[in-house]
Order: C-alpha cells, then structure tokens, then sequence
C-alpha cells in the first residue's frame, strides 16, 4: 500500500474511533424548542428618574437571575443583546405566563401614606324585587333610587378617573388604584422595598395567603416614623404603581416586621416574596418576544425529525445501492461516518440542537452524498477515457475536488450569513449544516478514498470499463 | 443550447407569474414579521377549524388566522390585542376553546413578537440574503470569472422568485424559518451551479475549437447524472421530513424542496442560456 494510503487509512480510523468515543460519552445539548421552554427578549426603557446608563443592563441581570434561580429553574440562561436589550432562556418552564409574571415585573414596592379615598368601589345593594313590595308604586320608586344611585356611583367612579388622568402630583403625591376598583390619593414615598432584607412566602391570621417582610435597621427606623406618622390613618404599600394593600395602622410599628395581605393566590405570595427579595429591577422593561414551546411538542418533535432522518436515511442508502452498486456501499458506508462525525462535533463544540437544526442534519444527508457522486461520475469518465483503475481512481478524486469544494464553500457561506443573523434555533440550523459540510467533506475525501481504493487494489470487478 | 431561446422565455414566465402572484395574493406573513400572537394548541379529540372559529368569535377574535395542522391540533395567528396583555389574551382564547371540550386544551406553543421586533426580524433577514448574495457574487468572481457569477446570481434570483411565487399561491406562511429556507436553497443551489460552471471552466479551453454552444451542451451533459442523482438524494430526505417531520417545520421543508427542484432547472438551464446568449453578444475568449 502506498504511503499516502497509508496514512489517510490511519487518518480515517482515528477520526472515527474518537468521533464514536465522543458520541458515546458526551450528550448532545438541546435547545429550547426541543427541551420545552421559554424564550423571552425584554426591553429596557427608560424613564426621567431611571435612565439607561451603561451598566444599567448588568444591574438588570443580576435582579433577574437571583429571582430565576430562587424560582428553581434549571440552567437558565441571560444575554444582553446590544445597549437596552436582554434575552432570557428558561428551559423547562412548562407555564410561559409563570415565567413572565416573574421576570416582567419590576416589583417596586412603595409604602405611602393614604391622603384621601378618591372613589370607593363597592358593590351595589341588591336589585329590588317585586314581591318585597305592597305596591307598584313604592316597588317603581325603589327601582328608581336604585337606578339613580347606580348612576352616581358610575359617575363618581368616571370623575375619580378623570382625576387620576390629569393628576398632577405636588411633593411626590401620587393617584393609583386596587384591584377592586377603589382609587386613592397617596402621599410621597415614604420607605421602599430597597430597605427589605427579607420576605416570606406566609399567611395571615386568617390563613390566606400573604407575604411576611421584615425591613434591615436602617428600614426598620424608616417604618417605626412611618407608622407613628399615620397612626389612625391607612398606610397603602404600592406594588408597580397599583395599591395592594392599605390597612389602617393602629399603633407605631417599631419591629422591622410586617405582613403584605392582598388578594393573593398561594403563587402570587411566592411570587412576590421572591421578586422583594431579589430586588426591584433597577429599570422598567417590556417583552418584545416571547417563545414558550411545551416540553410535549418538544418530544415530539424529537421523535419526528428522528423519524424523518432514518427514513431519509434508508432512501438515501437505497437509492445509492441500486444506482451505483459495490459504489455505492461505500458511498453509504461514508454517509455513515458523516453522521458520527457530525454528532461528534456537535458534542465537542457544545453546539445547540434545535428542530432547524435537526432539518439541516437531514439536508446534510442528501448534500454529503453528492461529493460521492462528483468523484463516482468522474472516475467513470476518467476510466472511460482509457485510464488504468488507478490512474482514474486519483484523477478523479483530484479534478472532482474543485467543484467539491468550491460548491460547499458557498453553502457555508449562506449559513455563516445565516448564522450572524439569525437566533436561536436559525442559528442552530447554520450550525449543523456548516458541521454537516466539515464532516461529509471528510467523508468523502478520506473514508470514500480509502474504501475505493482498497476496491482497486484487490481488483474490484466493478472498476472494469463499463457501465456501473 | 439549440433551445436556448425557449428556456429563457420559460423562466422568464415563471419569474413574471411569481411576481404577479406576489403583487396581487401577497404573502401569509408569520407573526415573525408582522408582530402578534401566535397559539398552537392540542385538544383531547378531533376538532374543526370552523369550531374554535366559533368559539374565538364569541370573545371577538373571528379574524385571526386559523389553520388545523393535524385531527387534534391547530394553530391561531392574531395581531397583538391593544388593551389586553398577551398573556391575557392567550387566556381568554384558551378558557373559551376549551369551553368546547370537556377535557383540557392544551397549548403547546405560544409566541408573541412585539411590533418592533416584527419590522426588524424583516429587515434583517433582508439584510441577511442580500449580504449572502453579494459574498456569494464575490466567491465565485474570484474563483471562476465575473460572467460565471453574474449569471450564478441571476439563477439564484430567479429561484428565489419561484419560491416566493409558490408561497404565496399556496399562502403557506412566511416567516424566519422561511428566510433559513431560502438562504439554504441558495447554498444548495448554487452547489449544482458551481459544479455545471466548474465544468465549463475546465473546457474553456477548448472554446476556439468546439465553439460556446458545443462547450455548454457538452459540459451540461457530462454533469447531468451527477447534477439528477444529486438533486435526488437531497430532495428524498427532505421529503421525509415534510411527511412526518411534524407541523413546526413542514413550510420549511417544503420551501426546501421547492428549491431543489427550482435550483436544478435554474442550474443546469437557465445559468447555461444566459452565458450563451451573453457569448452570442458580445464573445469572451
């Protein structure tokens, strides 16, 4: 055999001895769409007293990932993406709305003091009723004043609103309402949720769900004047600017300690003593995007493309067989080894695997044969045109290799393209299909050459000069 | 070559019908490009189109687009609700869909893009094709010579067009995955371009003896088995895929296939009718 056989057998057997202990031992990452998961962009805005600065979007990352991490998800992932924007990858989340309640909201907690009520929701008495009534006029009456307080009570709640639309707070006042409806006029920032150095998920006395939050010194000083300020009167605590609370405070509060009671689910508390213990996030963000793929479609896209790649797989091969032969074995036996190849480089490089991805590994079934069948189509015309199987063996493996490359350096091209522009799974795709291209190239050139070759030199029938 | 005339008057034809297609049925945007909301969801049993119709109109969203991947499945696409959050949104359409079943409906798949996310994945992902042409215009300029790469480019607009023509004939949804399929039909494409090219550059040299009609049909015919096998090979997979790869990428897939077939004629034909009528006008030695 000669040297350079020699050593392109060596070359061949190594490569796929490492590329098989590589598959073998590694674990292909998948991505988000095949894991199941969530794929949000935020925008950072901006606002008079918050503006962007430079490290405004560090400050933001550090916020989001102690809550992400305190909500107990897996590898979660956070990029900033150019001056304002920051891209969260939640694997495993199976509810998308869960992810955003608890990365969308700023969670800046105020503790004002309640001014006046503006408007008082409440609900209406109930509507009157014939029977309760002698007469039809007395019940006509009754369905008029009833009629007539629904009025003004609509036109209280209109007026309240407009109030708050045009409400131009002096020293630091502020409208805002709760969840019922009710508006109120608030007084300045007393304390924030900055001087909390704890909170709990816990309950009230009457066992609903609620938040324990307990305040560090200097917060606990701050609360103790608070309380003693507006003993008598309601204390709102404001949460992004809506009212969730406003109990009245009874006696000064000098502990440190109190409880947050609203409306809350058993989630919600959790929720929020979470995102009071992680922090307000240093400035307002909005989702552009968001990408949530259940964990089942993610099987079962698994399943499909796997499904699809063997059938794929089997066509190819046959296809091969029959064309081209004892050729096309080897051809077969080639795209076998680009396969592993390429499993290979996906694990080595930590490559993502997405569902594009997985239709560029199959698109890379049908391209990787093709350099086979440059070099099978030119070693026939070569041998056709009189040369000795060996002499047609390395001309055409030399004259198809131009074309060969050539034509695959502009399918890389069009994926690098594909690949800076793209995102996630797009970029998953230009990924496989650029490995795909490294790995069948090799195929093709090493393992194709060597099988042919050792065809030649026992004197492979198939290498007579006649039609395959 | 004799036929030259007459493939170029077909493809011209195709390029114009796709274009009128494009002008006038215009395109099945994905949310990708337009912003929205976009839910797939899984029901317990057999379901209709018409069905979750009715039942989204109920809470006034008869005008979103709904389309049934399979007996169980479909999926809605809907412009962003102005008053209401996404995921409100995605809510409210939930409860009342599943006011039709007595078992769960489960929503496999939610995307929602903002607006201006909308108008930039669009300009990006013309940025990104036109960059691709231009580094691809250059590759082959340097390597083979500038009329190869002229007439290479003009092959791979040519197909792009068709693509854009099916696409919207059939109205199958045009998105990212849209944009990676036509970047990859370019790749693929221009494959057999180069290898038809390779060919002809390597018989250049015989061009004062044969003459440019003998030098094109020659290198088109010593090509052609490869240019078929290999147009095969890569369309059956790619078929497969289509079949049972799954709703996500099955436009994808089929952008893909479009392509391979598109890319063959446009190879083999269309690039060999140009550079010989460009010969036939002004001759290179």
């Amino acid at each position: 055999m000669l040297r350079k056989d020699r050593w392109r057998l060596i070359v061949m057997i190594a490569v796929i001895a490492v590329s098989a202990f590589v598959v073998l031992r590694g674990k292909v990452n998948l991505g988000l769409d095949l894991r199941g998961g969530a794929h949000i962009v935020l925008q950072a805005t901006g606002t008079a007293d918050a503006p962007i600065t430079p490290d405004s979007l560090d400050r933001l990352r550090t916020v989001l990932e102690k809550r992400v991490n305190q909500y107990g998800l897996t590898e979660p992932t956070l990029q900033k993406q150019g001056t304002d924007r920051m891209i969260v990858d939640l694997p495993g989340v199976e509810d998308p709305q869960a992810a955003l309640r608890l990365i969308g909201k700023t969670a800046l907690l105020e503790f004002r003091r309640v001014v006046r009520t503006l408007y008082q929701a409440g609900a209406l008495p109930p509507q009157a009723q014939r029977k309760n009534y002698d007469s039809d006029e007395e019940y006509n009456a009754a369905v008029a004043r009833w009629n007539a307080y629904k009025e003004q009570q609509e036109k209280n709640k209109v007026e309240a609103a407009e109030q708050v639309k045009n409400f131009k707070g002096e020293d630091g006042q502020i409208a805002a309402t709760d969840d019922s409806g009710s508006i109120f006029l608030l007084d300045k920032v007393l304390l924030t949720g900055n001087e909390l150095s704890n909170a709990r998920q816990d309950h009230d006395q009457l066992g609903r769900p609620a938040v324990s939050i307990e305040f560090n010194s200097d917060g606990a000083k701050m609360f103790d004047e608070a309380t003693a300020a507006t003993v008598g009167q309601r204390l709102a605590m404001v949460l992004d600017g809506s009212v969730i609370s406003a109990p009245n405070v009874n006696e000064r509060i000098s502990g440190g300690k109190a409880i947050i009671t609203g409306h809350f689910t058993p989630e919600e508390s959790k929720n929020l003593a979470i995102m009071l213990r992680a922090g307000a996030l240093p400035v307002n963000v909005s989702i552009l995007e968001n990408r949530s793929v259940g964990p089942s479609l993610g099987a079962d896209s698994i399943n499909a493309g796997m499904y699809a790649g063997l059938v794929g797989l089997a066509a190819v091969f046959l296809f091969m067989i029959v064309y081209y032969r004892l050729w096309g074995v080897t051809a077969d036996i080639s795209l076998c080894c680009t396969m592993l190849v390429l499993f290979a480089l996906l694990v080595a490089f930590r490559a993502t695997l997405t569902l594009p991805g997985i239709a560029g590994i199959i698109l890379t079934i049908g391209m990787a044969v093709d350099s086979n069948i440059l070099i099978f189509e030119r070693i026939k015309e070569e041998m056709a045109a009189g040369k000795t199987p060996n002499a047609a063996l390395t001309s055409g493996f030399g004259n198809a290799l131009t074309a060969i490359l050539d034509s695959n350096i502009t399918t890389v091209i069009a994926a690098a393209v594909l690949y800076y522009f793209g995102s996630g799974p797009l970029r998953g795709f230009a990924m496989t299909l650029t490995l795909g291209i490294i790995a069948s190239l090799f195929s093709a050139l090493v393992v194709n050459r060597v099988l042919l070759q050792f065809m030649v030199n026992y004197g492979s029938k198939t290498f007579r000069v006649e039609r395959q | 070559m004799r036929h030259y005339k007459a493939l170029l008057a077909f493809a011209g034809a195709m390029v114009l019908a796709s274009i009128v297609l494009v002008a006038v049925r215009g395109f099945n945007y994905s949310i990708d490009f337009t912003g929205g909301n976009m839910l797939q969801l899984e029901f317990p049993e057999k379901v209709e189109v018409g069905q979750v119709r009715e039942a989204m109109s109920k809470v006034g969203y008869g005008s979103a687009v709904i389309q049934s991947y399979s007996d169980t499945g479909v999926m809605i696409r809907m412009q962003g609700s102005s008053d209401l959050t996404p995921n409100e949104l995605r809510d409210k359409i939930v409860a009342a869909v599943d006011a039709l079943h007595s078992g769960a409906v489960k929503l496999v798949n939610f995307e929602m893009v903002g607006p201006t996310v909308g108008g930039e994945l669009r300009n990006q992902a013309l940025l990104a094709s036109t960059i691709a042409l231009a580094g691809i215009l250059l590759y082959i300029t340097v390597r083979f010579r500038f009329r190869f790469a002229l007439v290479s480019v003009l092959a791979l607009v040519h197909d792009t067009l068709l693509t854009l023509g099916l696409f919207s004939l059939l109205q199958q949804e045009v998105g990212m995955t849209f944009i990676a399929a036509i970047l990859t039909t370019i790749g693929y494409s221009l494959n057999n371009t180069i290898v038809i090219l390779d060919r002809v550059r390597e018989n250049w040299h015989k061009l004062a003896k044969i003459g440019m009609e003998q030098l094109l049909d020659d290198s088109i015919n010593q090509t052609l088995a490869r240019t078929i096998n290999t147009s095969l090979t890569t369309f059956m997979p790619v078929l497969a895929f289509y079949v049972w790869g799954g709703p996500v990428l099955a436009g994808f897939s089929l952008a893909i296939m479009c392509g391979i077939i598109v890319g063959g004629f446009s190879s083999a034909c269309v690039t060999t009718s140009i550079l010989y009528a460009w010969q036939l006008k002004s001759p290179e030695r």
